[in-house]
């Protein structure tokens, strides 16, 4: 009954969507079927938006408009990820021609579920605060110029600083699982970003031991799924190879420099 | 008595700027933000951001910057702010240096610059093609890090609905609805700042993100705030259609060179230059020939008229359609990745093609809104290009309701230059904070004394008010009235105006009003309930859009930026330059002299009352515009 329109060039005359569907957390999901006329162009998005203005699945039965996070359609925001045909990405790049049929579109499941295909991310913000991911600067007063860098030094950085708290790393992710507290590769990411700042490098010790915390880079199993599933190709498994090294130097040095307790009745 | 918190509604560049100068002074703030603030409009900007910090040996200065800006709105923004604004542009991009923005270098490490429409000088300075994203991104650290230090706290898709006023006409705070539990409460502020984006979805199909229904700013204006020039609306030149949204093409692509050109159909010369055109088949550089000292650097409002002669008049899209050629082939594909990645990337991912190798197929989209709420500035002598900190700047007519960024009129007039609106975000915020904590202490109203009634008032108005949109069970879907009346705003509000089609226009707005009491909520869930959300900003939109059609309904004027109603056009100058033609500055006089004035609005049940006021010009004398 479905079609997949890859190879043999003709159009198929229609879209079809399975999307699970929930309606809040701790309620039973179900899956919902949706046909849509063929359109040129279509992306997940369009289709979300076509079901809205006429929520009928495929078998004439009347719904709700189906929940989802979206935002600037552009892939630049990191709002419209969920699991479309078993992979993780965002939903507004995923364009129909592209995909196999039926589509099938799942809520990321690694984080709480909100509703349907809308998932609850703040565990990834409340990482980027325990890091501290930012540099310390004196105020928002004009201070003048900041630090001279090369242009090979800003083309990196800029890469990494391209993440969008998107959720695809934590999701294709082992280690982040209903045991354990894994911060992810985006937060480690962060990390590395700063503390290769001119100015934020001055402050690297206290991301670094944030970084060895409960959560923290201890628990990457070293899997490499986030670099593969990363929409932006920011070189995670990198960075986080780069942090294994800087924290573990930073945990000698701190072993070195422990406080000692004075013997007594020494010189 | 103890202070109160301050509100600011809205996480994109103007909001956390606003929340950065608040928390930074001591001050307790609540941030409101319908997504993540990771996650607002302001990610959308590519291009870059201005400031005459004058690194390339071109002259370059705040005081050309200035006059750029001011020629670029065709005289319509106020400026004392724009001078302000554009003194100030050289420290915002430091301070963005600071916090860590990974800003393109030269070779000497130096920020690099690059070029922009309206302006002669490279004055841009950028991150790649994301630099909005990049800029929302320091602030955003900068933010959490107050949160951490437990000034701010973030209230994370919770949408604004409306303001407390009290019995004086005073705001004393907002309520707002957790639209993930759906929950309303209302907030005590000592004042609040609207930074709440533009009102892109109102056209349907924009380079807007979906959150831009302008439906908080337009409730503001239900609620007795002035709106300002709501009929000025930018189309941009470069964009991609789609079905969710039209994608934009930044304007950096033609600063660095990118070249517009549709293939010549072999007629002998353009009608509007009588230049000769090339042989058939053979590209025909439009906006070279048309435009020869600024070429594809026009302004917005210029490239997107002459595209749009290209293609409806003369009828020369690419294969007939409405689409001409955004070139970028003859520039190398290293030098593309590392300037412009991020947005050569969206249209492949987009369009299936590498426009490295292949010219890309653009056309011009509802992309901003120079018009917004109306607000203040301090005026005494002194103020201005060093901004005298005052509870007057970037306040509305409602006492302690302040707005700042594209939500607000000021700093664009009848057109944007690009890489002018991140800064305009950032400079306002910067001053929005100071003017919200000068307020509060200069006024007797401290938040903490709100009175309780008052509060109980609007969140019972609210609580009233969605109780009553569940129930909604008629025949119109909410989100197919959204795309009709995005599809009459495009068809009358854009490019091209003319008075037959908005008066019909105006009709429609009222009649989707009517149309609009008979929604259906579609969806009667307790949790994230989106559709429930929309039916109450859908009634919004349409008094925003009121106001946007009346006002270009009654600008009976040919061409003032992005305003063009061909019925009412001058002559054209019979000179290279319009000054030298005496009989054309006569009627240029007499046309600016009658509409060179900021258009206010005025809700009333009836529809928007319209009224028009003086733009005062200590800084710069208004002339002609012209860019060949």
């Amino acid at each position: 009954m479905s079609t997949n329109n890859h190879g043999n060039g003709s159009k198929p005359s229609h879209i079809e969507l399975r999307i699970k569907r929930q309606d809040g957390p701790g309620q039973p999901s179900r899956w919902e079927v949706f046909r849509l006329p063929y359109k040129e162009n279509a992306n997940v998005i369009s289709c979300l938006q076509e079901i809205q203005r006429a929520p009928v699945t495929a078998d004439g039965t009347r719904t709700t408009p189906v929940v989802w996070d979206c935002n600037c359609l552009e892939e630049v925001c990191g709002a419209c990820t969920m699991v479309i045909n078993g992979k993780v990405r965002q939903s507004c790049t995923a364009l129909i021609d592209q995909l196999e049929q039926p589509v099938t579109l799942e809520a990321m499941s690694k984080f709480p579920l909100v509703r349907d295909l809308a998932v609850d991310r703040q565990r990834m913000f409340d990482a980027l605060r325990k890091v501290r991911a930012w540099v310390p600067i004196d105020g928002s007063h004009d201070l003048g110029p900041g630090p001279r860098q090369s242009p090979k030094a800003q083309e990196w950085m800029y890469t990494l600083s391209t993440c969008m708290t998107c959720g695809c790393c934590l999701e294709a992710c082992p280690q982040v699982n209903e045991n354990s507290d894994f911060m992810g590769a985006a937060a480690i990411n962060q990390v590395r970003l700063f503390n290769n700042h001119p100015t934020g490098k001055m402050h690297k010790e206290d991301r670094l031991r944030a970084l060895t915390g409960p959560g923290g880079i201890q628990d990457c199993g070293k899997s490499q799924n986030c670099v593969e599933v990363c929409p932006k190709s920011i070189p995670l498994t990198t960075s986080i190879a780069e942090m294994f090294r800087e924290t573990t130097i930073q945990a000698i040095k701190d072993w070195v420099m422990r406080e000692v307790p004075k013997e007594h009745g020494a010189a | 008595m103890a202070e109160g918190r301050y509100v600011v509604v809205g996480g994109g560049l103007a909001g956390l700027m606003t929340v950065i100068k608040l928390a930074e002074a001591g001050k307790q703030v609540d941030v409101f933000s319908i997504v993540p603030v990771k996650r607002s409009h302001s990610v959308c900007a590519q291009g870059g951001i201005n400031g005459a910090v004058n690194t390339k040996g071109e002259g370059d200065h705040p005081d050309v910057h200035v006059k750029d800006t001011l020629k670029g709105g065709d005289f319509l923004a106020e400026q004392p702010p724009v001078k302000g604004m554009c003194y100030a542009a050289p420290g915002i991009i430091y301070l963005l240096d600071r916090m860590g923005v990974t800003f393109n270098r030269t070779p000497e490490g130096l920020l690099d610059f690059r070029r922009f429409g309206g302006t002669l000088h490279h004055r841009t300075a950028f991150a790649g093609a994301t630099t909005g994203q990049q800029l929302l991104y320091a602030l955003d650290e900068q933010v959490r890090r107050y949160e951490v230090e437990g000034l701010v706290t973030k209230y994370e898709y919770w949408e604004y609905l409306g303001s407390v006023l009290d019995d004086d006409g005073a705001c004393r705070g907002i309520v707002a609805m957790d639209v993930r539990s759906m929950e309303l409460q209302a907030f005590p502020a000592e004042a609040v700042c609207l930074a709440t984006g533009g009102p892109g979805i109102i056209f349907g199909r924009s380079t807007n993100s979906v959150i831009n229904t302008g439906s908080a700013v337009a409730r503001a204006y239900v609620e007795g705030a002035l709106y300002g020039n709501g009929e000025f609306i930018q189309v941009h030149p470069s964009a991609i259609p789609g079905d969710d949204k039209l994608r934009l093409m930044s304007e950096s692509l033609r600063g660095e060179g990118g070249r517009v050109w549709v293939p010549s159909d072999g007629r002998p010369s353009d009608p509007v230059t009588g230049k000769p055109l090339p042989p058939k088949g053979q590209p025909w550089y439009f906006l070279e020939e048309r435009y020869p000292k600024f070429g594809n650097l026009v302004p917005r409002d210029v490239g997107t008229r002459e595209i749009f002669q290209v293609c409806r008049e003369m009828k020369l899209g690419v294969n007939g359609r409405d689409a001409v050629y955004l070139d970028m082939t003859h520039i190398p594909p290293d030098v593309l990745t590392r300037k412009l990645g991020g947005v050569l990337e969206i249209y492949e991912k987009f369009r299936g093609v590498d426009p490295r190798f292949v010219p890309m197929e653009i056309f011009p989209g509802m992309h901003y809104s120079m018009g917004g709420l109306w607000v203040d500035y301090e005026s005494s002598a002194n103020a201005g290009w060093t901004p005298v900190p005052s509870p007057r700047n970037q306040s509305t007519n409602i006492p302690g309701l302040y707005a700042a960024g594209e939500c607000e009129y000021q700093y664009h007039g009848a057109n944007r230059l690009g890489a002018n609106s991140l800064l305009s975000c950032i400079y306002a915020g910067q001053i929005t904070g100071p003017a919200m904590s000068l307020y509060a202490r200069n006024g007797k109203k401290a938040a903490d004394a709100v009175p309780k009634p008052v509060m109980e008032r609007a969140l019972a108005f609210w609580k009233d008010r969605f109780a009553q949109l569940g129930k909604m069970s008629g025949k119109e879907n909410p989100w197919g009235l959204a795309r009709e009346l995005g599809d009459v705003m495009t068809e009358t509000c854009t490019v091209v105006r003319e008075n037959g089609k908005l008066r019909k226009a105006v009709e429609k707005l009222d009649e989707f009003s009517a149309r609009w009491k008979d929604c259906n909520v579609l969806d009667t869930g307790r949790t994230f309930n989106q559709s429930l959300a929309f039916v109450n900003q859908l009634e919004n939109m349409f008094e925003l859009a009121k106001v946007m059609a009346k006002g270009a309904l009654m600008r009976d004027e040919g061409m003032r930026g992005s305003h063009y109603k061909p019925e009412f056009m001058l002559p054209r100058a019979k000179t290279a330059n319009p000054k030298d033609d005496p009989e054309f500055m006569t009627k240029w006089k007499e046309n600016t002299g009658k509409w060179r004035k900021t258009t206010i609005a005025k809700f009333t049940a009836k529809g928007p009352d319209i009224t028009y006021r003086d733009v005062p010009t200590p800084v710069l004398d208004p002339e002609p515009r012209h860019y060949d």
